[in-house]
């Protein structure tokens, strides 16, 4: 006689889980990988390599020892936020502060939540939050992109982020101008400009991203509405004094905002479940990025932006509810 | 035509799997035994009226509803009572049934087998309704609710629309295809007995856009014929669940049916195809509900077909017919994929809301890992209801019915759009189904109070 199995309806499946979304969000993220090892060689690859493992590693032991459930490294969430981390630092970064940014990743953001799904912060921007405040200086020491094919010997050379380079500028008393002479906006484009590991090709960026977008792991409107405010505010600026604000353009190509808007306000996990919520929370997200970058002590917001409007979620979830059918609002 | 509409929020695409669409309807021989069951519709049981031994003819009354919401249930062969016993269903539950011995088909005095088909329609709308009733029709695209009440209109309400539910949104489903195709006049016949009981000046045909042969067809008998005024045929987009009810009188109408509120309110009554055929029989022939078109189907099974069986045959018997249960099977189902039920042996009786008896293989049956919510909000997206599936699983876990009350758990349709889009592979449903059962205890008791 057969066995059947019984179970409620439906019985079957979209296809779609979790591993999928995770490794599609990898795929995503390799334009940007092959970017990252072309400006900064081997120093990429160990970066990425050392921040892969170390989040692997740590959720691996806190799953197995502590927490004593199923091994769950093989979902991909873990990978994608030890690429996001080792994106997010520069190039030269020591070995050992980036172990620790990916211990503070995965085992305080992630796991001591409950794991995956359970995290209210972005791991992979708190480890990078973590890492700035506790080794300022290594965080902001970038290494200026030597392409490898290039001849030129420059392996020891760092220099400014365009943004750093602005906000000092802007200290010293010069005009945006004057700062922004020498600045051409192709190699914003292609990532031929100081800054983290693989927050500087645009092109790279916007690949994967829209990769996400067609794939439907992600919504369009979240990376819109984000870098839409943005370039909002700035622009509003902009034509007020043009000699203390910066084009659009430059803040939109510069800093973390591209990657962040389309690589971590987007995770699922840490942002609004409507979209509603999200139009919400990707408005202050623009809005926080662009006040800190403009008035902040710190040249570059957007992973603020994005703690700060996680903490937010919950809220905006109690707030923001679907269209129920049937039900007038009173 | 008019132009293809489609309901506002939510809902999913499955794989369709329309694999017997182009299958004719075949009449499956009468059986050695029946089996039918006394509790055929949402509501009361039918009470038996006749004992062991007893000789039967077909189309004879042998079950009385007890209650508002309850279906007389007719002999679907003739011969001997057998025996009145005790049967699992398709619901898994052992069931009181009649056993009947087939011996002949002698058909009981007053009903008309002919093919002939009769246009006028003589009877008047109570009689028309008291037809409906007296000869057990119920919704027989799965949720099997007694037709008559639907019909029986409240002297405050009007009905401007008959809305048909063509939809067939389940997948592998095709009876109704079929039914459209093969027996158009017939059902077209039933649609304006339904508008005559009604007093409805409209009828709307709502059909998926993946029948379109069927919606092209009905839509040229229509213009083709002045009798059929007032009927039109509305093409829906193909997405799961067009056919829900509320959600196909949105996509035809526009109009929302309140929250907690019946059809009835936004002035529409909606009827299944095979409940318009079987209303079309039972008003115009006088026959009772006891055959019904059946899809045997299944991605493995040698021979899918669309098959008319008499109510009371044992599904086993039509599953050999079409080549035999496939050795990967790992599911089998009375109904579609997503709403029906999944039984544990292929011998239950075949009922007037089977729609389909579906066997599912190993691959898309597949027990699937439940993970952690993701909080991806696909659940939100795909709840054509405006619910937050994610939150109504959660609070239902909990228990607090107070949560699932305030969040609208009421208003869930259990159409699985949910659970079908989880990543997590999380049984939202099942939550769901039981948290709206107990918020639904809870709320009856607090208005009897």
């Amino acid at each position: 006689m057969n066995q059947f199995t019984i179970s409620g309806s439906p019985h079957v499946h979209g296809e779609e889980s979790t591993k999928k979304i995770m490794y599609s969000v990898v795929i995503a993220m390799l334009p940007m990988f092959l970017v990252s090892i072309y400006f900064f060689g081997l120093n990429a690859l160990r970066v990425v390599a050392i921040s892969v493992a170390s989040c692997l590693l740590i959720e691996w032991l806190i799953q197995k020892y502590m927490i004593k459930g199923p091994n769950t490294i093989s979902d991909g969430s873990a990978l994608v936020t030890g690429m996001l981390l080792a994106f997010n630092v520069p190039a030269n970064i020591p070995w050992w502060m980036l172990v620790i940014g990916a211990a503070v990743s995965i085992g305080i953001a992630k796991m001591s939540f409950g794991g995956l799904g359970k995290n209210p912060f972005n791991p992979a921007l708190v480890g990078r939050v973590f890492m700035l405040i506790s080794f300022p200086v290594a965080m902001t020491t970038w290494p200026v992109p030597h392409p490898v094919f290039s001849n030129t010997v420059l392996d020891a050379v760092t220099g400014p982020t365009p943004l750093g380079i602005l906000k000092e500028g802007l200290a010293q008393g010069l005009t945006v101008e004057e700062i922004t002479k020498n600045i051409d906006y192709i190699d914003f484009l292609i990532g031929n400009r100081g800054g983290s590991l693989a927050e500087m090709c645009a092109i790279a960026i916007l690949i994967g991203g829209l990769f996400l977008i067609i794939r439907r792991v992600i919504d369009w409107q979240t990376p819109v509405i984000i870098i839409a405010t943005v370039a909002i505010i700035a622009g509003i600026c902009w034509l007020i004094n043009p000699a203390q604000y910066v084009n659009p353009l430059y803040h939109i190509l510069s800093g973390g905002l591209l990657l962040g808007a389309f690589f971590m306000a987007t995770d699922m996990v840490t942002t609004p479940m409507t979209m509603g919520g999200k139009i919400v929370f990707s408005i202050g997200v623009g809005a926080l990025t662009i006040i800190i970058r403009l008035w902040g002590a710190y040249p570059e917001g957007m992973s603020f932006a994005i703690l700060i409007m996680n903490a937010f979620v919950p809220l905006i979830n109690k707030g923001f509810k679907p269209k129920r059918f049937g039900v007038v609002k009173k | 035509m008019n132009p293809i509409k489609t309901f506002p929020k939510g809902g999913v695409h499955p794989e369709e799997n329309k694999l017997s669409s182009d299958r004719p309807i075949e009449r499956f021989p009468i059986p050695k035994q029946v089996i039918i069951p006394l509790g055929q519709c949402l509501g009361a049981p039918a009470e038996v009226i006749v004992n062991k031994g007893d000789t039967v003819k077909t189309g004879q009354l042998i079950g009385t509803a007890k209650g508002f919401i309850s279906a007389n249930v007719h002999s679907s062969v003739s011969g001997k009572v057998a025996k009145i016993d005790e049967v699992m269903d398709h619901t898994g539950y052992r069931k009181p049934a009649v056993f009947i011995d087939v011996e002949g088909d002698e058909w009981a005095e007053g009903i008309d087998t002919s093919d002939t088909i009769i246009r006028d329609i003589t009877l008047s709308r109570e009689e028309i309704i008291e037809r409906v009733k007296t000869h057990g029709i119920v919704g027989m695209g799965g949720a099997t609710f007694p037709t008559y009440v639907k019909l029986s209109i409240p002297k405050d309400k009007k009905a401007d629309f008959v809305i048909i539910n063509a939809a067939e949104c389940e997948p592998y489903l095709t009876c109704d295809n079929r039914l459209l195709l093969e027996r158009a006049e017939q059902f077209l016949i039933g649609v304006k007995i339904l508008m005559k009981a009604v007093d409805a000046p409209k009828a709307l045909i709502g059909i998926e856009k993946n029948k379109i042969d069927a919606a092209r067809y009905l839509d040229k008998m229509i213009k083709s014929d002045s009798y059929y005024n007032g009927i039109e045929v509305q093409l829906l987009k193909t997405k799961y669940p067009q056919g829900g009810e509320k959600q196909l009188i949105k996509a035809t109408t526009g109009r929302e049916v309140p929250s907690g509120k019946l059809p009835i309110e936004t002035g529409c009554v909606v009827v299944n195809v095979a409940s318009t055929y079987a209303i079309y029989e039972a008003v115009q022939k006088n026959k009772p509900l006891i055959s019904r078109i059946v899809t045997v189907t299944g991605k493995s099974l040698k021979r899918p077909a669309n098959l008319e069986v008499r109510i009371g045959t044992p599904a086993n018997l039509l599953i050999e017919a079409c080549g035999g249960l496939p050795e990967d099977t790992a599911n089998v189902i009375n109904g579609g994929p997503m709403m029906g039920k999944s039984v544990s042996v292929t011998d239950f009786p075949v009922i007037k809301g089977t729609s389909g008896i579906l066997m599912l293989n190993v691959k898309d049956a597949q027990p699937r890992t439940v993970g952690n919510c993701i909080r991806c909000g696909k659940c939100i997206q795909a709840c054509p209801m405006g619910l937050e599936p994610y939150y109504l699983c959660r609070v239902s876990r909990q228990k607090d019915f107070e949560s699932t009350e305030s969040h609208n758990i009421m208003d869930c349709i259990e159409c699985g759009s949910c659970e079908f889009t989880c990543p997590a592979n999380i049984p939202l449903l099942d939550y769901i189904r039981f948290g709206k059962a107990k918020t639904g205890q809870i709320i009856r008791s607090r208005n009897q109070k």
